[in-house]
């Protein structure tokens, strides 16, 4: 499924392959940790589904024209990449050079795994390349046992999605604390009772990260020190919170919802407010598919009692598969790629409405109070997270179903402990 | 004996040699056929089963005896449960499949007018993939803008949760298997009638019994061979069931694991958990379910011989 493969390149192919005969007649060079880079052969490119991957590819013919290699792009969804991951890195198969992954989710667990590659002499023998230039809380969540696993490339935080002419109507301010949250989608509730006042994601794993800043706002973490602490009250508190206002104001069968089941009815013009990590942006304004795109506004998460405590988070990476043969190639890439120059061009192309080459103002003025004060992470950052984020889940789901919160957050707790001890050991 | 009759007498030994071990030739191809796709990944898995493998296969993993085994068939929180949702659904599915397509191959055996019209738009579901046909029922079961909910409000009916609430996912699950795959009983059941003289079901009527008496005593005992054949083909299909679950409701079964099947459990172990031993535990247990099925099947085939 989604599965695009793209020959870049074009007519630039030919005069790579010529470029290759050249280089290896010419043999020697290269050397240090880069080795030598043959031409001849196609990279492999295995990326998300990510608004970034869509910018990159209309660059990558430049990489083939500076360098002369060729590359194979291959775009898979977050799940399929997830299992195409597990499946190939297992079998120590050499069809992936350059690896996509989100660092929170994969990269304990691949680098435990042995799949990834060290980075380090790579980045030691490219002073000018500049490694601390990158942000340094992206850089530490890439850094592994002091071996660097791989390259930030899109960061991401948490936004509120609202609708400016249902807050309007009500006469009420942009809510400021969980509270006036819950006031103003309760009286948008009262004023347009067939529309959901309030949806979220609302199933169980996909729910973790959106619900993270709830959690932090109330005061709440998955653990500390070891320990489970999903079933401290700060928690049963944000857990209560989050799954209540989808149980009483959101749309019927929240629980089945990932974001873009959500964001299909924000787009209908059926939804007030919803919070959703800033990369989706873009598809609650979709000139195509967004029926209420010129009345969308970006707020940033209310603040509990613990304060505003959004999630900002380097969302994906890319690396190199320690079972590739083309491991200089990949470097190369990887160096283009995250390039300041590159870098630049992605993010001018990146942006929601590129002619202005600026972000909307009240999404970037989120995007930036989130860089002060943002929790950099939005999931149990442990190392089997996909496991672990079913159990800190449940509860959500407990809650919106009008469940026992309680007990759902006390065995959550229990059996994410497990995890955690498990790890431990 | 020169050494120029040689080649002779090399090619008679070797083909008295092909000739005593004829068995072994002419079997080998299907045999190594079936060593490679059937019995190197049953002993792989069983002896993965056995172990503690688990994040990475590359991984140091140790021999843990049965403890898999026990764990798996312990845990009463989801395995036992997909066991119980896999048993409703394929008994479920099977159950209407089966009546609803012998009812239509025998309404079809008659010839009408648009007889191949009919034909066709029965078997349309069946030729469409599994993954697009979960996707586009997704979208009109889809709770609040899909099409089945419309309908129902269009006629005063209050709306259903569909898939997306953990009691009636199974149920509407069956209901897609149901809509997919009971034209495959219609064919089979079709070919079968052909087969069936129509003398047997003259006499009857001559005899004076009426329309159902002729189908229930007459044309149905006719028809055994084929309905079980098809039975069996079914049960085992659905027993192992994983695309339309897998595309409609994702790797969990959903968040309460309303639609976790044993197929789908196993998965998720597999690929999410990636506890690899547990997961191989849990497909040997599976897999001996099913020759189970097979070999009650077999036995009352036998029987009815």
């Amino acid at each position: 499924m989604n599965r695009k493969v793209i020959r870049a390149g074009g007519a630039l192919i030919a005069s790579a392959v010529l470029a290759a005969g050249l280089a290896a007649c010419s043999s020697g060079g290269g050397g240090g940790a880069e080795g030598e880079i043959d031409t001849s052969r196609t990279l492999n490119l295995t990326l998300a589904n990510h608004s970034w991957t869509t910018a990159m590819q209309d660059l990558v013919g430049g990489f083939t024209e500076e360098t002369g290699i060729k590359v194979d792009i291959n775009v898979y969804d977050d799940e399929q990449l997830a299992q195409l991951y597990n499946v190939k890195l297992n079998a120590a198969s050499d069809e992936i050079d350059v690896m996509m992954y989100r660092p929170l989710q994969d990269a304990q667990l691949f680098a435990k795994n042995n799949w990834l590659e060290d980075l380090t002499p790579y980045v030691d023998a490219n002073p000018d390349w500049n490694w601390e230039d990158f942000w340094q809380s992206a850089r530490e969540s890439l850094t592994i046992d002091d071996q660097i696993v791989g390259v930030p490339l899109a960061s991401e935080t948490a936004m509120m999605l609202y609708r400016t002419d249902l807050l309007e109507e009500t006469g009420m301010e942009y809510p400021k604390t969980f509270d006036d949250l819950k006031a103003v989608v309760e009286k948008i509730h009262e004023q347009h009772p067939d529309l959901f006042a309030f949806a979220g994601r609302g199933e169980r794993s996909a729910a973790v990260t959106q619900f993270s800043s709830f959690l932090y706002g109330f005061g709440g973490d998955w653990f500390e020190d070891g320990k489970a602490t999903v079933d401290s009250p700060e928690a049963k508190a944000a857990y209560e919170y989050y799954g209540g206002l989808i149980r009483d104001y959101g749309p019927p069968g929240a629980t089945d919802m990932n974001w873009p089941q959500v964001m299909g009815l924000l787009q209908q013009g059926l939804v007030a407010f919803y919070p959703e990590g800033s990369s989706n942006y873009a598809a609650a304004v979709d000139p195509e598919n967004s029926t209420v795109k010129d009345v969308i506004g970006v707020g940033p998460i209310p603040a509990g009692k613990a304060g505003s405590k959004p999630y900002n988070i380097t969302a994906m990476a890319v690396g190199i598969s320690s079972s590739s043969t083309n491991k200089a190639a990949a470097w190369e890439f990887i160096k283009w790629v995250t390039s300041e120059e590159t870098v630049l061009k992605i993010q001018q192309a990146d942006v929601p409405g590129a002619r202005t080459s600026a972000l909307p103002a009240d999404l970037l003025a989120t995007i930036q109070g989130n860089a002060e004060i943002g929790v950099g992470y939005d999931r149990p950052y442990v190392i089997n997270v996909a496991e672990a984020r079913q159990y800190v889940g449940d509860p959500i789901v407990a809650a919106i179903q009008g469940g026992d919160v309680d007990a759902a957050a006390d065995k959550s707790a229990r059996d994410f402990q497990e995890i955690l001890d498990h790890e431990a050991e | 004996m020169s050494t120029q009759t040689l080649p002779t007498s090399r090619r008679e030994s070797l083909s008295r040699w092909a000739n005593r071990h004829r068995q072994w030739i002419l079997s080998g191809p299907a045999l190594i056929f079936i060593v490679l796709l059937l019995a190197i990944p049953v002993a792989y898995t069983t002896y993965l089963s056995l172990t503690d493998a688990e994040s990475s296969l590359r991984a140091d993993f140790n021999f843990v005896g049965l403890e898999n085994y026990l764990e798996v068939l312990t845990d009463t929180e989801r395995f036992w449960p997909a066991v119980l949702r896999t048993v409703v659904f394929t008994v479920g599915v099977v159950g209407v499949e089966m009546a609803a397509g012998i009812a239509i191959a025998v309404l079809l055996r008659r010839e009408f007018r648009g007889q191949s019209i009919v034909r066709t738009i029965i078997i349309t579901p069946l030729v469409a993939t599994p993954v697009a046909i979960a996707m586009l029922w997704r979208l009109i079961f889809e709770p609040t803008i899909g099409f089945a909910n419309q309908f129902l409000t269009f006629f005063g009916l209050p709306p259903a949760g569909w898939l997306s609430d953990p009691a009636s996912a199974l149920p509407t699950l069956m209901f897609i298997d149901v809509w997919q795959w009971t034209p495959m009983i219609v064919l089979i059941a079709l070919a079968g009638l052909t087969t069936v003289p129509e003398e047997p079901e003259e006499a009857a009527l001559v005899d004076g019994a009426n329309a159902f008496q002729r189908f229930w005593y007459v044309t149905l005992p006719l028809l055994r061979p084929t309905i079980f054949a098809a039975l069996m083909l079914r049960s085992i299909e659905a027993f192992k069931t994983f695309d339309i679950l897998y595309a409609t409701k994702g790797a969990g079964g959903g968040s309460a694991h309303e639609a976790e099947t044993i197929n789908i459990y196993a998965y998720g172990t597999n690929f999410v958990d990636n506890r690899y031993g547990l997961a191989s535990a849990a497909l040997i247990i599976f897999f001996i379910m099913v020759l189970i099925l097979v070999v009650i099947q077999l036995r009352i085939r036998g029987r009815n011989k």
